[in-house]
């Protein structure tokens, strides 16, 4: 999974049928020390996000995991609102 | 699968039903000589990793899934083993 920040919104209103009822938001990813890292994208929202918050996303097949039965065609999709985190290890280990 | 070391982990309240209980850890990549190696990603933990350690990564969705026991989770990397080392020629696949 990748972090992100929640900078928007979709509103689609002609969409596959399997779509209807999805939240879609517009995703910056982030890097472990919260700057922005690449391009913006849009995903489903499995976890109640919204604008300004902090997430993680998943990508690929699974995007659609948690929509299950329905198998909607996403291939990105926000499954967790982030807290916090730490990054202690980002510097090489002690030696 | 890849090679990479624990950077931190990441806490989560509200998440995917099919995520709960799951320890979440980010980790960064390394490469044949233990050089960081493209962006930190975040993944569930299924051994008990901790800060620093060198651990074995599945990145794909099924494999992650299974070793969460939990089928269909929306995951797509896990961490399935803690490195002991690494025995190959430096430049040859992890």
């Amino acid at each position: 999974m990748q972090l992100a920040r929640v900078v928007g919104d979709v509103v689609a209103t002609r969409k596959d049928p399997a779509l209807v009822g999805l939240k879609l938001l517009v995703l910056q990813p982030l890097d472990h020390e919260r700057r922005p890292q690449g391009r913006r994208i849009v995903a489903a929202d499995a976890a109640g996000a919204g604008v300004g918050e902090v997430v993680f996303f998943v990508r690929g097949r699974e995007a659609s995991f948690p929509f299950y039965p329905a198998e909607p065609p996403v291939d990105a999709a926000v499954v967790g609102i982030v807290d916090h985190w730490s990054a202690e290890g980002a510097a090489p280990p002690p030696a | 699968m890849i090679v990479g070391r624990v950077v931190g982990p990441l806490v989560s309240t509200q998440k995917h039903r099919k995520l709960e209980g799951s320890a979440l850890l980010l980790v960064q990549p390394l490469d044949d000589r233990n050089r960081p190696r493209g962006s930190v990603l975040l993944a569930v933990d299924t051994v008990g990793a901790g800060v620093h350690e060198r651990v074995l990564l599945v990145l794909d969705g099924r494999a992650a899934g299974d070793a969460m026991r939990r089928r269909g989770a929306p995951v797509d990397a896990a961490i399935v083993g803690i490195v002991d080392h690494v025995d190959a020629d430096t430049g040859q696949a992890q």
